[in-house]
């Protein structure tokens, strides 16, 4: 009994709780005003249904919150993964497309089920240019000692020229099969990309928990001086998460790219950095640094897309959804500042006082 | 002593925006002929008078330390609303361009009244605005609607000759009549003073006995006005409303405001400089324009080059400054009053 | 005229206590018009509480202040500024990145037609910086010119818009030259030519003795006496500040004799004319292994910056360090763990701990980063290496997963020490490690001093504590103003004789 209490206590204090009731309060919703919302189905062997769909279009947002959780837990941010979605997903659909080094080319040729680069080095060459993005950021970021949010901003800016600049400023559409299957492909049943968040976060929860990685990047957001005293090598962790936040944008460029058959330099990720933001921050970990937990985040971005999942079934249009979003994040950053609890305690207390 | 000679070091920045776009449009104009017309200077004007409106408002902002990411969502929210209530509802537009204004002006108030109250970062705050706004813009239209109104359609028109042929539109003048007016408030008036003094040092500030609070909601509130009223300029220029109209031109506006000598951390900047920022901008679309060759992407590419060298050069400045003050790092001292991060004030418990 | 008319403030009786200390027992002080009055006392002597209760920043627990005649509630730092209170601190609260002129006057601009006149504010300003003998360029920035400079913008600003009649210059000099320092006692000079009161808080006993009429000395939150500066000695004035320490504290063994024979002959650590600019002049040291070498001095003599350039926080412009017979070229607190150094700060709360991490990571931070990012202590080990330190060093906590912040003073500074022992170092400098700490965990810290010089380490003690530096260490090397006067070893070491080298005589 004493026991189970203590696990009950020990799973409301951390940090995935708060997280999971605004995913339980949103499921809830839907049992009653969405029909069908929990209905899964097998077609072809595989599963389908509402759920399966939010696993499905939030696998770009959870593989990109697990890299943004890293790098704002050092107390800094990542505003350029949006653009280097961009830039991933130019790099795959370039090298995939067969007008590759070629531009005269029959157009017959250009919907051809073939590529022009093998697929691992069609992969492996996106992650790279993402991660030659993440080591700019952290270099600005550890070596120039500018402000993240500043130093990112940059490459946010730039980022989508240059993903034009590998498209040829064209949206590419992409015409190999084997490419589809990492956004749109299913694995025993369920779909790939649940496999690669699966793999994403399994590697990084390595990385940070069974290293000291994980204890030095929050000592890091809690208190640099402190850090540097112990001896902690501040530069070089800071490198590494940037690095990391790249490849985990550049991953997200695959699936969005293999998701959507093109890829559009202008579109592609547009508003990613923000949403991921937002995941992080409804999972708990506070912009200043710190505490973070790789779960409580993909949590976070599972809150957000069933969010605007729900508000597609019950028929609000995409776009508009965005409002409704914004004010829930709103409601629940409000919820963890300290200075808003005041004031609400205050408001009570004065109540209570004048009945 | 020879002071007259002297350049005052602070200008050093915004000096280098305004040689940069002097020497960018000569050299343009003698590779160029077509842009040593007269017109093809003011279509600078003409094209870029919503991002200097929008980026003059957001100037005040960053010089007070804070940063506003809803300029974009908010020109869309205003295209699309005043569309609607002009075609759908049928009012005047000299009904719904004050309605806008005010309208505008309100969203930023609100923000900032969430940031300096409930102490939430600018930057999330902000953040949170601009996707309400451009989802409450898809709320009120998915679709594009077309403004018929004839006194809209009549400022769009316009046209103000200043050389010859050459001319101008309303919203140039717009533009530069909220110029001169930020101009005034930031050199002129204490809330201006106010408004720096918060971006060098908010606690020093609010030590000095300013109202750094009323400062702050005020400049969100201003900040908001000017996206609105870029948003009418913007949508008269079109004639038109949509959601996904001025899609991430919070960060063309950011840039335009660094290049134009400000710091992003706030503090020091001048909204005139912002105008050569925005000019710079227009001026690298301009030259790939007329070069013919150069895609259009290239203006990203640089505008983020520059914007990472103004970065890098205010940086180095600041600390090139501080050593010609001859300024050592101060050993911070245990029972000093400690600040938090988000600057109040904190004493310490003493120890004995 | 009689002396109560001169009176500008008294305080009488004044207490405050926070949870865990007495900061300020029944302490009494007054302040007459035109007069400059040095409040003096080491670290935790109670200065800043007693100006944070004259400042309206906190409120006494019992207590009267009188002001011109007139008792007073100070509520806030703003209701100071209007009753003529003013403070300028050590870390000017003005804005750099506006005009000197905008510093001295903004609040109270003068306007022509609702519109800031420059002119007439950049006249009006220079004419009251004139009028404190400053001839600069108001119309520049202020974060272009020194921190003397600066600050007198800040005395200028405090007269002018907060007319103060009581002006608190909070370790005004600490970062600044003799020039600049000279400059300000210009100006202080001035002030009090015109009748205005100044209390000057400082660590420089030769600066009070240049400018101070007056001297009020507190110690451990108690009133010592007010004395006038020419009827006291140097060394009085010292004795007064550091004391005796009149607690008991128990047991710590007395055979510095015994260990100071078997000294190694090779030193572990030698600095040859080591310095820093503005930090520490060029000094040597010899360092030997199984001693415990006493930093002497007052705070700002340089005691924190020798531990500084000694851990590779601060890299030397002068001089070589030798350890362990090789010359040192990497500066760095990794490379100096790898080499054996440990180094426990000055300032717990900004450099030593890490408030959120609990007290299992506290103490395995600094050895996880020798270890590097990938020879990662399992969480068992971690428990296992924090539960043995936890024992040894009887930190009192709930559980080693208890955050460090949740912990009180001395424990906390017992966690940074099991940090540093976990490094197994061979030198260990410790910097005021019984700072703010009750009386029990002071008396453990010193005892485990010297159980590790027995052990064979080498240790660096540095203590505003006189008694306690003299009872850890074999040899004390005592500082004045940024320099290392001399070194006392054997009979030579006894309170009279630091404190007159301290005292400079």
């Amino acid at each position: 009994m004493a026991q189970s209490n203590s696990l009950w206590r020990r799973f409301t204090t951390s940090q995935v709780f708060w997280p999971l009731v605004a995913l339980g309060l949103i499921m809830l919703f839907n049992a009653f005003f969405t029909p069908n919302f929990f209905k899964l189905e097998i077609k072809d062997g595989h599963l389908f249904g509402s759920l399966i769909d939010i696993i499905n279009r939030g696998a770009p947002l959870m593989v990109l919150a697990i890299g943004m959780t890293m790098v704002i837990a050092t107390a800094g941010v990542d505003l350029s993964v949006g653009a280097v979605v961009a830039i991933s997903a130019a790099v795959a659909t370039v090298l995939i497309n067969p007008a590759l080094g070629n531009t005269l080319i029959a157009s017959d040729k250009l919907v051809e089920n073939v590529t022009a680069t093998p697929l691992p080095v069609v992969i492996l060459a996106a992650l790279v240019a993402a991660a030659l993005c993440g080591l700019w950021n952290g270099m600005l970021v550890s070596r120039g000692r500018i402000e993240p949010m500043v130093a990112t901003l940059v490459l946010m800016v730039a980022g989508r020229g240059i993903a034009q600049l590998i498209t040829g400023g064209q949206i590419i559409t992409v015409y190999y099969t084997p490419y589809f299957f990492v956004g749109n492909g299913y694995l025993a049943g369920v779909p790939f990309t649940l496999f690669i968040v699966a793999a994403v976060g399994l590697f990084a929860w390595l990385l940070t928990r069974k290293t000291a990685i994980g204890m030095f990047v929050e000592s890091i957001g809690i208190n640099v001086k402190s850090s540097f005293y112990s001896g902690i090598d501040e530069k070089n962790i800071k490198l590494l998460v940037y690095t990391f936040s790249g490849i985990c944008a550049g991953i997200a460029g695959l699936i969005v790219s293999s998701n959507i058959k093109s890829a559009d330099a202008n579109n592609a990720g547009l508003g990613f950095e923000l949403d991921a933001i937002l995941a992080v921050v409804i999972g708990g970990t506070l912009m200043t640094g710190g505490r973070f937990s790789l779960l409580a985040s993909i949590i976070g971005a599972l809150v957000i897309q069933s969010m605007t999942t729900t508000m597609y079934a019950i028929g609000v249009p995409a776009m508009a959804a965005q409002a409704v979003k914004a004010v829930v994040v709103m409601v629940v950053i409000l919820l963890y500042s300290e200075q808003f609890r005041t004031v609400i305690n205050r408001l009570f207390a004065r109540k209570e006082v004048q009945s | 002593m020879n002071r007259s000679f002297k350049i005052d070091r602070k200008f050093v920045p915004l000096l280098a925006t305004v040689g940069l776009f002097t020497i960018g449009y000569i050299l343009g104009a003698i590779k160029y002929p077509g842009m040593a017309r007269p017109q093809t200077f003011f279509n600078l004007f003409i094209d870029n008078a919503f991002l200097l409106i929008a980026a003059t408002g957001l100037t005040l902002v960053i010089i007070s330390g804070g940063i506003d990411l809803s300029v974009g969502a908010v020109i869309a929210l205003t295209s699309v609303v005043a569309a609607d209530l002009m075609e759908n509802v049928g009012l005047s537009s000299l009904v719904v361009m004050p309605l806008m204004l005010l309208m505008g002006a309100a969203f930023g108030a609100l923000m900032g009244g969430i940031i300096h109250y409930f102490k939430v970062q600018p930057f999330i705050v902000t953040l949170a605005g601009m996707f309400f706004a451009r989802g409450m813009a898809f709320f009120v239209s998915l679709d594009a609607i077309t403004i018929t109104d004839p006194i809209y359609r009549s400022l769009s028109l316009a046209r103000i000759h200043l050389i010859g042929k050459a001319f101008v539109s309303v919203h140039v003048i717009v533009a530069f009549v909220v110029l001169a007016v930020f101009m005034y408030l930031a050199h002129l008036t204490r809330f201006g003073r106010t408004v720096y003094a918060m971006g060098g040092n908010e606690q020093s500030a609010r030590l000095m006995g300013l109202n750094v609070g009323r400062t702050k909601v005020m400049v969100y509130t201003l900040g908001g006005f000017c996206s609105a009223l870029a948003g009418l300029v913007f949508s008269n220029n079109l004639l038109s409303g949509h959601g996904l109209y001025a899609n991430g031109l919070e960060m063309e506006a950011i840039a335009a405001v660094i290049i134009g000598g400000t710091l992003l951390t706030g503090g020091v900047g001048y909204v005139f400089g912002t105008m050569f920022g925005v000019l710079v901008n227009g001026l690298i679309q301009v030259l790939i324009i007329f070069n013919g060759e150069l895609s259009s992407w290239w203006t990203r590419i640089v505008i983020g080059l520059l914007t990472l060298v103004f970065i890098l050069v205010q940086s180095t400045f600041t600390s090139w400054q501080r050593r010609q003050a001859g300024i050592r790092p101060t050993r911070k001292r245990s029972d000093a009053v400690a600040t938090t991060s988000d600057g109040a004030v904190v004493p310490d418990t003493p120890t004995s | 005229m009689a002396e109560s008319d001169q009176v500008i403030l008294t305080m009488t009786g004044i207490s405050r206590a926070f949870p865990g200390v007495q900061a300020l027992q029944d302490v009494d002080f007054n302040l007459r018009r035109g007069e400059i009055h040095a409040l003096m006392g080491e670290n935790g002597a109670g200065k800043s509480t007693l100006i944070k209760v004259l400042t309206g920043v906190e409120a006494p627990d019992t207590g009267v202040i009188n002001l011109d005649g007139k008792e007073v509630q100070v509520k806030s730092p703003q209701h100071a500024q209007d009753l003529g209170i003013s403070t300028v601190y050590q870390e000017i609260n003005l804005c750099p990145n506006l005009t000197v002129a905008e510093n001295i006057l903004i609040g109270r601009e003068p306007r022509r037609a609702g519109r800031i006149d420059w002119k007439r504010m950049n006249a009006e300003a220079r004419e009251i910086l004139l009028r404190l003998d400053v001839d600069i360029d108001v119309t520049r920035t202020l974060g272009s010119y020194s921190v003397a400079i600066q600050q007198m913008a800040a005395i200028a600003r405090a007269l002018e818009i907060a007319s103060a009649k009581i002006l608190i210059l909070d370790e005004p000099t600490s970062s600044l030259d003799a020039y600049e320092t000279s400059q300000l006692f210009g100006v202080m000079r001035k002030l009090k030519s015109q009748g205005t009161a100044v209390i000057f808080i400082t660590h420089f006993i030769d600066q009070v003795y240049e400018i101070a009429d007056r001297i009020t000395v507190l110690r451990n939150g108690k009133l010592v006496g007010v004395y006038d500066t020419a009827a006291l000695t140097h060394l009085e004035l010292i004795s007064n500040m550091l004391g005796r320490n009149l607690v008991e504290l128990e047991n710590v063994s007395k055979s510095r004799t015994r260990r100071a024979q078997s000294f190694s002959s090779e030193p572990l650590m030698q600095a040859r004319e080591l310095g820093s600019t503005g930090a520490i002049e060029p000094f040597d040291l010899d360092l030997y292994a199984g001693e415990v070498v006493g930093l002497a001095g007052l705070l700002g003599s340089g005691r924190t910056e020798i531990a500084s350039l000694l851990f590779g926080i601060d890299k030397p412009d002068h001089g070589t360090l030798t350890y362990d017979g090789a010359v040192v070229r990497k500066y760095s607190p990794l490379a100096s763990i790898a080499r054996g150094v440990a180094l426990s700060p000055e300032d717990r709360k900004a450099a030593g701990i890490v408030e959120d991490l609990s007290v299992r990571e506290n103490i395995v931070l600094a050895m996880q980063a020798s270890r590097g990012w990938f020879r990662f202590l399992s969480s068992a080990k971690q428990t296992e290496i924090a539960d043995k330190y936890i024992k040894l060093l009887n930190i009192v906590t709930p559980s080693p997963e208890q955050p460090v912040k949740n912990l009180s003073g001395g424990n906390q500074q017992k966690v940074i020490l099991a940090r540093w022992l976990a490094t197994n170092p061979q030198l260990l400098i410790l910097d005021e490690p019984t700072r703010g700490i009750d009386v029990g965990a002071k008396a453990e810290i010193q005892k485990l001093v010297v159980a590790l010089a027995e052990e064979g380490k080498a240790c660096i003690f540095i203590s505003s504590e006189l008694d306690e530096v003299l009872r850890c260490s074999d040899r004390v090397v005592v500082l004045r103003d940024q320099e290392k006067i001399t070194e006392l070893a054997g009979d030579e070491m006894n309170e009279t004789l630091i404190m007159q080298t301290i005292a400079g005589s």
